[in-house]
């Protein structure tokens, strides 16, 4: 049998709480996520980095955690589809999905769900080619994208009306 | 009609869970104990099986092997036939058909072991096109490569060519599309002498798996049981192709002993699993001198893969909506279903209509240019009307008005006035920048073709519980495109509740009722009819036995509900699809009322194409469509814009890459569908015209938008460039070439 790598410890901020697992160092982030950490929200649609669907935020970046190897989480900040409700109140962007059909199939629904919310966090006030950029790393088969971006377009007016 | 609830767009019924990212689906699963499978595949398109080598530094000891010899009833695919075996066991008929299966609880090392099992095949010669099937160059499936021809005779065609004043003639192909639906395949199973076999998996018809287990383990009925897991798309890619991975988990469970999941990668997914059938049209139209349908000749031919799969079917599709939304006395349409050594081309949404339609679609805008009219004038001077009869011998009885809906698509894309400006500003040799709009006006009939929704006799259930709350139990899926919201509106529009009230089960063949497949564009229209009925029915056992009065609350409702239980026992009612009196159809013949109801649209593209570099973009696109009552507004518009999207990627950028039969571009990376920056508004429109036999007067819609948007965009890209568009995906590369031939 070959030689394998050994396994290291991680330890890194997920969802708010202080997590800890044991991986290979190569393993890839979206398998730590989901089978030790059994954060099944964050899906895998192709496995090299195209369709977006295991999008996650590190340390405020949107990243392909089919891409991340778990060393590389080490002292991150990690948020997950789980993270972005709180308590049981879903965020603008959830809310604005469930009211718009931003969600069909909704398997890359967690992935542009974390898009979504982490292009209004840079950019508040987006114009809809901002929209498009900033969601054109994650693929939907089933929507065409234009009630995700009308969700989108909702999640900015909900925001205004609160502020 | 005052409505409670439908018409309205009530949220998503399982979107709550899909935006918080607790929705289940099937690799979300995990039991004890349970083992990861994978499937050793041919890397010969076709021959003769020599020998199965178990190499490397593998325990493989501690690997369950599966081959053919393991399965315990027939080794088929049970389908429409059972030519499809499950593994191959001497010979091989396509690349990638699937010969050993490996199970192992760590799917690292699993992978190794897969890539150390050597397969020798001694090979035999194979073919890979139509035109090579069709001349027989080898027979490779029964006495002559064809799976299923079908004939069409209205009129006499052959009568009508000497008084002809126009005859056109054209060629035309599409090419495979892959359904990429995000979720990839996957499946776990679970097999034991008390339990029988179990399966969870990303599937569109519970009941066709049901089937194939049936036969491949030999065991009765109640000793299977099929659950649908949330499904991540389907589009058709998960109607037939689920039972194969479902029989190879069950093989490794029932080895093994133990629970068995496969989930495919995406480059497993697209490179074993069914595509859109590519295909071939040969048109010959005779038209008068002002520009009316004489005759047309249409020759049909779609690529099946190496076994029947559900080609018949596609075929009969593609073959009735050949002739599009025409009155025309004189139709003949041969079409076939041929052979070839790629892995069996499948369903995908559309079925086959949307090679038809591309086909005719263009080819009208060049009979335009021959006769000399515009496309729109041809288009209205033959479209059918009430009371006109269909290529197929089909009278059309409902009300049907495809001027109307062209003349609101023109209005609302601004046609007339952007064709003549578009020709105007494409004659500046010095503009890089061409443009150019275009259209097709199409129909698609909703439900099982024919005799078909007869034979299925769907069934729904209903039962309300003593709480008060309403169950419908129906084998029907939600893939995403609204099956649970739309259920549940339609009952409790039925029993005057809210959709809060109505639970829709999860697909079960262990509980649900067999409501036949989730395809055909037939769920809300013919299981809708079926829930409409049973909410109905239910609310009469309340009403006549008084336990409820008009006028009730949600409140009297549920308390009705506890009353009648605790007297009578379950309230449940069982409804069953009863076939219209008034529709005949001939099997023989192939003729008659094709399908219950139609959808009736017009669709308008506009786009720009950079000759220097031949990159087209879509400027706007224009749906409008009749589709009978709207039941939810947002879900139904969700439906054509993701349908046009596939559409336009059908058109521009989906191009399958062919090696020996084996798809070589079998990755997100090389294989291109549209991303939300390559895409124009898509503006969706809706005529409702009720259609009577519907629930609430609705018709199915699904389907629609993948027939009229590809022919639409060709149109454009043939205003825009001058290139004579014969055949579709128009990648880049292949509008270069065609550019050079009109602007050298």
């Amino acid at each position: 049998m070959p030689e394998r790598a050994r396994k290291i410890r991680v330890s890194c901020v997920v969802n708010g709480g202080a997590a800890s697992f044991e991986a290979y160092p190569m393993a890839r982030l979206l398998d730590v996520l989901r089978e030790e950490l059994k954060l099944t929200g964050t899906k895998e649609g192709c496995g090299e980095g195209e369709c977006g669907a295991c999008s996650i935020e590190m340390d405020g970046a949107l990243v392909n955690s089919c891409l991340v190897p778990a060393l590389q989480a080490q002292g991150t900040k990690i948020r997950t589809i789980e993270g972005l409700a709180i308590g049981g109140s879903l965020h603008a962007v959830q809310q604005a999905f469930l009211t718009h059909g931003g969600a069909q199939c909704g398997i890359c629904t967690p992935g542009m769900i974390l898009a979504a919310a982490n292009l209004l966090a840079r950019y508040p006030q987006p114009d809809d080619a901002q929209i498009r950029e900033g969601l054109s790393g994650n693929l939907c088969r089933c929507t065409g994208y234009m009630k995700i971006f009308e969700s989108v377009v909702a999640a900015v007016r909900r925001a205004e009306t609160r502020a | 009609m005052e409505t409670r609830v439908i018409g309205k767009s009530v949220p998503r019924k399982e979107g709550r869970k899909k935006v918080t990212g607790r929705a289940r689906y099937v690799d979300d699963l995990s039991f004890p104990g349970m083992l990861h499978g994978v499937t050793v595949r041919s890397p010969a398109a076709r021959g003769r099986i020599r020998a199965i080598r178990f190499e490397g530094e593998i325990p493989w000891h501690e690997f369950t092997v599966v081959t053919a010899k393991d399965i315990p009833g027939k080794n088929c695919i049970a389908l429409l036939i059972e030519d499809q075996p499950c593994l191959a066991a001497e010979f091989v008929n396509h690349p990638e058909e699937a010969i050993v299966l490996l199970a192992h609880h760590d799917k690292y090392l699993l992978e190794e072991a897969r890539r150390a099992v050597r397969i020798e095949i001694e090979p035999l010669p194979a073919i890979f096109s139509i035109e090579d099937s069709r001349a027989r160059k080898e027979i490779i499936w029964g006495q002559d490569n064809i799976f299923k021809s079908f004939c069409v005779d209205k009129g006499d065609v052959d009568g009508a060519w000497a008084s002809a004043a126009f005859v056109v003639e054209g060629r035309y192909e599409t090419g495979a599309q892959e359904q990429l639906y995000i979720e990839p395949q996957g499946m776990i199973a679970q097999v034991s002498e008390a339990e029988g076999v179990t399966v969870w998996g990303s599937l569109q018809c519970p009941h066709y798996v049901h089937k194939a287990l049936m036969v491949l383990f030999g065991l009765p009925r109640e000793r299977i049981r099929v659950v649908q897991t949330e499904t991540g798309g389907g589009f058709g890619g998960k109607e037939e192709y689920p039972s194969m991975i479902a029989a190879h988990a069950a093989l490794l469970a029932r080895k093994s002993g133990r629970p068995v999941k496969i989930i495919y990668d995406r480059a497993e997914d697209m490179v074993a699993t069914t595509k859109r059938h590519p295909s071939r049209t040969r048109h010959v139209t005779a038209l008068s001198r002002d520009g009316r349908l004489l005759a047309m000749d249409i020759d049909f031919t779609v690529d099946g893969g190496a076994y029947e799969t559900l080609s018949p079917v596609v075929l009969s599709r593609g073959t009735i909506h050949a002739a599009g939304p025409y009155a025309c006395p004189n139709v003949r349409i041969r079409s076939r279903a041929v052979a070839t050594n790629a892995p069996p081309h499948g369903a995908f949404r559309g079925f086959g209509a949307p090679q038809s339609v591309f086909a005719l679609e263009r080819h009208l805008d060049r009979v335009a240019e021959a006769v000399g009219i515009a496309p729109d004038e041809l288009r209205r001077r033959n479209f059918i009307r009430e009371g006109q009869t269909l290529a197929v011998g089909q009278v059309v009885k409902e009300k049907v008005d495809m001027n109307g809906l062209m003349e609101r698509a023109f209005a609302l894309s601004g046609y007339h006035a952007k064709r003549k400006k578009f020709a105007a500003a494409n004659s500046d040799p010095r503009g890089a920048i061409k443009k150019g709009i275009g259209f097709a006006s199409f129909l698609h009939g909703a439900g099982f073709t024919g005799s078909g929704e007869e034979y299925l006799a769907s069934e729904v259930a209903m039962e309300a519980m003593a709480d008060g709350t309403v169950h419908i139990l129906a084998g029907s899926t939600e893939m995403g495109q609204g099956t649970n919201t739309i259920f549940a509106q339609i009952a409790a529009e039925a029993l005057r509740l809210d959709c809060e009230q109505i639970k829709i089960i999860q697909p079960d063949t262990a509980y649900v009722a067999n409501s036949g497949p989730t395809v055909a564009s037939r769920t809300a229209m013919i299981v809708g009819k079926l829930v409409e009925t049973a909410g109905l029915g239910l609310l009469k056992s309340l009403t006549d036995g008084e336990f409820l009065q008009p006028g009730y609350t949600a409140a009297d409702f549920s308390r009705a509900c506890g009353e009648y239980v605790a007297k009578h026992g379950p309230l449940k009612t069982f409804v069953k699809y009863e076939h219209p009196r008034d529709l005949h159809w001939d099997d023989l013949k192939y003729s008659g009322d094709a399908y219950g109801a139609y959808a009736w649209a017009v669709y308008v593209a506009e786009v720009s194409v950079d000759i220097r570099t031949a990159e087209v973009r879509v400027n706007d696109f224009v749906a409008v469509q009749e589709v009978g009552k709207v039941i939810n507004p947002v879900l139904a518009a969700g439906q054509i814009e993701g349908g046009v999207a596939q559409g336009i990627g059908f058109a521009l950028y989906e191009n399958v890459v062919w090696q020996e039969g084996r798809m070589v571009n079998a990755q997100m990376t090389n294989y291109v569908m549209p991303t939300s920056v390559d895409l124009p508004a898509i503006r969706v429109y809706f005529e409702e015209i009720p259609y009577g036999r519907g629930p609430a007067g609705a018709k199915g819609l699904g389907e629609l938008p993948l027939d009229g948007t590809a022919p639409a965009i060709a149109n454009a890209i043939a205003q825009a460039t001058g290139v004579d568009v014969r055949q579709i995906p128009i990648t880049a590369e292949t509008l270069l070439e065609m550019l050079e031939g009109v602007h050298a």
